[in-house]
């Protein structure tokens, strides 16, 4: 599949609306998590605007088409921009998020419509995955099932309890990727508790390991996403390590955990915005 | 008394391999799960029919039971099969988050439940589960007593949306009710009519009523016998129905008495009417090794012990 700059162009301008959503949410919760958020932008908004084969509609049981998992819960902000802006809700709803009554929990429900799983309780999203695409397995369903997971969640045991499950059953339709970005609420992911070698890891559990170090640039996230794709079906899960900077878009969140869990003040919020250019229309 | 006999004893969980087997026959859309235990759980006859649709998982239940809130989304009915303990306890909060929270049908089946496991110990004898499971929104909560009523609970859940924690147990048991029932979930079931006083029983605790109940009968007490083995949703209309007319009640079950079927009809008596009542229950104490019948005996779950708090219950009357 060849993708013109026009069509990267056009995920970057997505891209930049969603992060505008992010902090705006986020900001008007007083609370949430943009950090996270901002870094995995690029990856979702290649997925839903561009790779994934979605049906229109939301249907829970989503026979016939490609499925994504989102296991890192708290990056929800991220997700229901997502799924807003490509149709699953009124863009309407996103003033709500995090406040009474909203659909818009503080983290994912399968209340929101494109929303399958419940995720923030952190680890439980890698065997749903695998549940779901051993189904469509069953269903002779030839549909790909994506999933999310933070770097610091892979410190939950039961990653690896899946990890090994996945390829002793041949789970070959499964696209896990791993948001590689270091940091976890109480600091950098190698002082906090050590993942190692990731990739080594993975590919001792008998993985498909694809190594992206550029998760915040559009063309290689698509460009990453399609070679996985073309790993598919043939005989073993594929895991993309997905490097990718916490806040990224705004240059005072980069790079650091503080703003993991953390919203702007107005003068922030101000600061931010101003660097995200307004490109499909503010909520 | 009406009069219960049986020719044959078996433990409730061949009721569920059986009632298991039957539903690879008839439902293709069950998937039977198991975390390294296939012959504890007696799933052999539906591997032998099914193999395709038993997914072993290991010694990994935390991994089973989200990999069976997965295999729902696209219609698939997964049955896990595992000990209570590795069912309830070691995996609560993925059933919280991606099976109760997230509304997924998926039924856990938990087998060597309560103190009768045995000679293992308390380590694996949970008495809590009931009560875990009870208090999650959404999740129904079943208890059997005999193989031919875990058989005919283990076929019906499968068409009962939303998920579902069906308890059963390792010994063997008189099998007492009737091989041709259809097992209705939230129904309690008439075991014996009677006036003098209610007894209400789950689980390897209705055999234990009955017997108590012929021993009553010649002391010249009439009680009423009822089999809860819906235990969430609680059939509350058979429960006041009968102690408006016997005035009194025992509740009967092999689980803590804290959190258990006593405490959901307890709250219901406080709500709707307040008459005396006495627990059979596990004393908030962990259990130990030793047989089934010397365990049952030793923690006050026999019909020795029924019999006692029924004199007991009706002496508290006014």
């Amino acid at each position: 599949m060849n993708i013109s700059d026009q069509e990267i162009k056009q995920l970057e301008d997505v891209a930049s609306q969603v992060r505008r959503d992010i902090v705006r949410m986020v900001h008007s919760a007083t609370c949430g998590h943009p950090g996270g958020s901002l870094g995995c932008t690029d990856y979702l908004v290649a997925l839903y605007f561009k790779l994934m084969n979605r049906k229109p509609g939301f249907d829970m049981d989503g026979i016939g088409e490609d499925l994504f998992f989102l296991s890192n819960g708290h990056v929800s902000p991220l997700f229901y921009s997502i799924l807003s802006r490509s149709g699953y809700f009124p863009t309407s709803e996103m003033p709500g998020f995090r406040k009474l009554g909203s659909i818009l929990q503080g983290h994912p429900t399968t209340h929101v419509p494109g929303v399958r799983m419940a995720s923030g309780s952190l680890g439980q999203g890698l065997s749903v995955a695998i549940g779901a695409a051993l189904t469509k397995k069953y269903n002779n369903d030839p549909s790909i099932v994506f999933s999310l997971h933070g770097d610091g969640e892979l410190q939950e045991g039961q990653n690896w309890e899946a990890a090994l499950f996945a390829p002793h059953h041949k789970v070959d339709n499964l696209i896990a990727c791993i948001d590689y970005n270091g940091q976890q609420i109480d600091g950098p992911t190698e002082k906090i508790m050590s993942l190692g070698n990731l990739k080594a890891k993975f590919e001792a559990f008998n993985w498909e390991v694809i190594e992206e170090p550029k998760g915040n640039d559009m063309r290689s996230v698509v460009e990453v996403i399609l070679k996985a794709k073309a790993l598919t079906g043939k005989g073993r899960p594929v895991c993309i390590l997905l490097t990718t900077q916490m806040g990224y878009g705004i240059d005072f969140m980069m790079g650091s955990h503080k703003w993991h869990g953390v919203a702007p003040n107005d003068e922030q919020l101000a600061l931010a915005l101003a660097q995200l250019p307004e490109t499909l229309g503010d909520y | 008394m009406k009069k219960y006999t049986f020719t044959e004893k078996k433990d409730t969980r061949s009721g569920f391999g059986a009632g298991l087997a039957e539903l690879g026959k008839t439902n293709p859309n069950v998937i039977a799960l198991c975390a390294d235990l296939i012959g504890s759980l007696k799933m052999e006859a539906f591997i032998k029919e099914c193999p395709d649709r038993f997914i072993q998982c290991g010694i990994a239940e935390a991994n089973m039971m989200s990999v069976a809130a997965g295999l729902t989304i696209g219609g698939k009915i997964p049955f896990t099969g595992t000990f209570a303990n590795f069912s309830t306890g070691r995996v609560y909060d993925q059933i919280r988050q991606s099976i109760a929270y997230s509304e997924k049908n998926v039924k856990i089946c938990a087998s060597h439940a309560g103190i009768t496991l045995g000679e293992d110990g308390a380590t694996h004898q949970i008495l809590e589960d009931i009560g875990l499971m009870k208090m999650l929104p959404g999740m129904t909560v079943i208890n059997t007593c005999d193989y031919n009523q875990t058989k005919a609970a283990t076929i019906a859940i499968a068409d009962y949306q939303g998920p579902v924690y069906l308890r059963f147990g390792r010994p063997v048991m008189p099998i007492f009710t009737d091989p041709d029932q259809k097992f209705e979930v939230g129904k309690a079931w008439m075991v014996n009519e009677g006036k003098d006083v209610t007894i209400v029983a789950t689980g390897h605790l209705v055999w234990e009523a009955i017997k108590a109940g012929e021993q009553l009968e010649a002391m010249g007490i009439d009680a009423e016998i009822i089999n809860i083995h819906t235990i969430k949703p609680l059939d509350s209309e058979a429960i006041l129905k009968s102690v408006a007319k016997t005035r009194c009640i025992v509740s009967c079950e092999e689980h803590n008495r804290l959190g258990g079927l006593g405490d959901s009809i307890a709250q219901l008596l406080i709500q709707n009417d307040l008459v005396p009542m006495e627990y059979i229950a596990i004393n908030d104490v962990f259990g130990e090794s030793g047989t089934p019948a010397d365990l049952m005996k030793k923690f006050g779950l026999d019909d020795l012990h029924i019999v006692e708090a029924a004199k007991k219950v009706i002496g508290r009357k006014g």
